[in-house]
């Protein structure tokens, strides 16, 4: 019997936990969990109240612990948790974003003035156009499971942002995605195509995701660890084949592409776009952009710098595709949320630029970008949300025709959100390309460069055209109206377009944020 | 831990041997389905009836006409497979724990009952919303 049992094993050390450091995300998963119980034990009536007031006070309190954490960081930042996790200047840059743009997407998604009842159907499972669903149409009803699902993904994301491990990063992936694909099933109108979104996205999700966890065996198999930085040491240092390094890096990468829709790993976007509830999609369009691109450059720099010439030519040719679908493909939509998505699809590959320059203008040049764009992108599906008509809203680009004529007001911050979109002076779309850019070219990438500041000149003819149907067409006599919103969407509005605004006119602070720090690993 | 097998890793294949039980059994088990499939269709006796020709263990008949439901099978079932693989994924994390609590210290206690209780929310949840009443 003595033979069986097992060698004493040595005590295994637990782990350095700098709880001041990852605090916010602590709390955005404790109040989510707590959100889970609300839903189990608080009767249905009073829901939503308490469910609005657990996630703003969590955003607020996440918000709270990072600022005092951000105050007395240290420099160079730290890794905590077996060094899984690093809390550095990028990170906390994005985390500060993601936090500010989730409070936003948070007041859209809790919003019940513009839609009766709020934007979310009481029971997605039910199937379209019969009886009942019809009937829970008219109900007041919603489904708050979203805000704890919201709180989830964004912790999601933060981790994302800030995984120095492949493995941390793909279970952060996935608490990112597996929320967001439920609640793209949710829109109260047009039933159909939001459940076809939630189903597309999840399942496209879900192979990209496979793509990235065999990317991550390949990786392991190479170097043997997932961590990012014994990844660089490997590729650095061995004399072992370079074919699991290019081949894992490679499915890592598509991946990675394909959460943040850059183009030829974009198909899911204008669909997914298109059918989720537009609070949803104003978060997704976002927070996921800054989440998986906080992803990619942490991944291509810490990761794969010393090898940069190997795999550089092939992701100019991803960037490349992404401005030439978003900026072609955006010219034939009629569809202003469709429009939208081509917009990020474009988007993703100037962002892409500046994440390939691999230096630290790039760096702080693309984490500006990601702020300037998630922020007016945020204010631009919140106005979105608010032209309606008997059938919910109207998207279609025809019924914008003359907007300005029935709101001046709606029509003049959703064309400067457009101008901002399209890189003119005075808003802060205008310094995120020029840095962005800028560092491209110190990089020696001027082809690459041209090739961006075309396909803005060709989106930008796009933008143009939805501001010239808003202000010089004449609307349609059953045109759609304006909905005048309550706080939580005037607010969430308001915000994008200021921070949209003071980034055109003075940018320094933000930028002088950005370029504070590298990443620690 | 890690570094012992990224030297493994990047030495030459010399210790691929210790793999060696693991595809004799491979080819052991391999033997045994083909012998014994082989072997019960030759000598077995042929005789059917309907409780013969059902699938082994695997649930209701989904086609051509199940007994119940027209065709479909009900999505009560849906959630009780979520719940059993709620609770044995559970276990395979319980299991390791187990195996080296000792090592592991009162963190990994705390550890461990915090991803029970995390756990059992999605459980309280299921239970209240009505996820057990097999209606």
């Amino acid at each position: 019997m003595l033979a069986l049992q097992p060698p004493p094993q040595a005590p295994i050390d637990a782990p350095q936990i700098e709880y001041s450091a990852i605090l916010p995300v602590l709390i955005l998963l404790g109040a989510a969990c707590i959100g889970v119980l609300v839903e189990a034990f608080v009767s249905k009536a009073s829901r939503w109240a308490a469910q609005v007031t657990l996630s703003l006070l969590a955003i607020l309190g996440a918000g709270l612990a990072f600022v005092l954490y951000v105050t007395d960081s240290p420099e160079r930042g730290l890794t905590t948790l077996y060094r899984t996790i690093a809390v550095d200047r990028p990170a906390l840059f994005l985390w500060g974003t993601l936090l500010a743009l989730g409070l936003g997407a948070l007041l859209l998604i809790a919003d019940r003035t513009v839609e009766r009842g709020g934007a979310f159907v009481a029971q997605a499972g039910i199937r379209p156009g019969t009886v009942q669903d019809r009937a829970q149409m008219a109900s007041g009803g919603m489904q708050t499971e979203v805000f704890p699902l919201t709180l989830f993904a964004l912790s999601g994301m933060m981790i994302f942002c800030a995984a120095n491990d492949l493995l941390t990063m793909f279970i952060a992936l996935e608490v990112l995605s597996l929320p967001l694909y439920l609640m793209c099933g949710l829109a109260r109108r047009r039933r159909l195509i939001s459940q076809e979104s939630a189903v597309k996205y999840f399942l496209l999700g879900a192979f990209a995701s496979a793509f990235f966890l065999y990317g991550l065996a390949l990786l392991y198999g190479y170097a043997g660890s997932v961590k990012l930085a014994d990844i660089a040491n490997a590729a650095a240092g061995s004399a072992a084949s370079d074919t699991l390094l290019f081949g894992g890096f490679g499915l890592l990468v598509v991946g990675l592409m394909f959460k943040a829709s850059v183009g030829p790993f974009h198909a899911w976007t204008p669909d997914v776009y298109q059918g989720s509830p537009t609070p949803i999609t104003a978060f997704m369009a976002a927070c996921t952009k800054v989440a998986a691109f906080g992803g990619i450059l942490r991944v291509l720099t810490v990761g794969f710098e010393s090898t940069s010439w190997e795999w550089r030519g092939v992701l100019w040719v991803v960037a490349v595709a992404s401005m030439v679908i978003g900026a072609v493909l955006g010219l034939t939509q009629t569809d202003i949320k469709r429009m939208l998505a081509y917009s990020s699809i474009a988007h993703a590959g100037f962002l892409l630029v500046g994440a390939l320059a691999l230096r630290p203008e790039g760096l702080s040049g693309t984490l500006f970008y990601l702020l300037t764009y998630g922020f007016t992108t945020l204010a631009a599906f919140g106005a979105v949300s608010l032209v309606r008509d008997s059938n919910g809203e109207a998207t279609h680009l025809s019924q914008w025709a003359g907007l300005a004529k029935r709101s001046p007001v709606l029509a003049w911050v959703f064309a400067f959100l457009l101008l901002a979109m399209a890189g003119i002076p005075l808003t802060s779309g205008f310094i995120g390309k020029f840095v962005v850019f800028s560092a491209g070219i110190q990089d020696g990438m001027a082809p690459l460069v041209v090739i961006a500041l075309v396909a803005s000149a060709v989106a930008a003819f796009f933008y143009l055209r939805v501001i010239v149907l808003m202000f010089f067409s004449d609307p349609a006599p059953d045109g759609p109206t304006v909905t005048v919103p309550g706080t939580f969407t005037t607010a969430a509005i308001t915000l994008g377009v200021l921070v949209t605004l003071v980034l055109g006119l003075v940018p320094a602070f933000a930028l002088d944020w950005a370029g504070t720090g590298t990443f620690a690993f | 831990m890690v570094g012992d097998v990224s030297v493994m890793a990047q030495s030459s294949g010399s210790d691929l041997g210790s793999y060696l039980p693991l595809v004799f059994l491979l080819a052991l088990g391999a033997i045994f389905a083909g012998v014994s499939a082989t072997l019960g269709a030759l000598v077995g006796p042929k005789r059917y009836n309907r409780a013969k020709l059902e699938a082994y263990e695997c649930g209701i008949e989904p086609s051509p006409q199940p007994v119940v439901g027209g065709g479909r099978v009900p999505v009560a079932y849906y959630l009780t497979a979520m719940l059993f693989i709620l609770f044995d994924i559970e276990m395979v994390f319980l299991y390791p724990f187990a195996v080296s609590a000792d090592a592991l210290g009162v963190f990994g206690l705390v550890e461990i009952v915090l991803f029970i209780a995390t756990v059992g929310f999605a459980y309280a949840y299921v239970w209240r919303r009505g996820g057990l009443d097999w209606n």
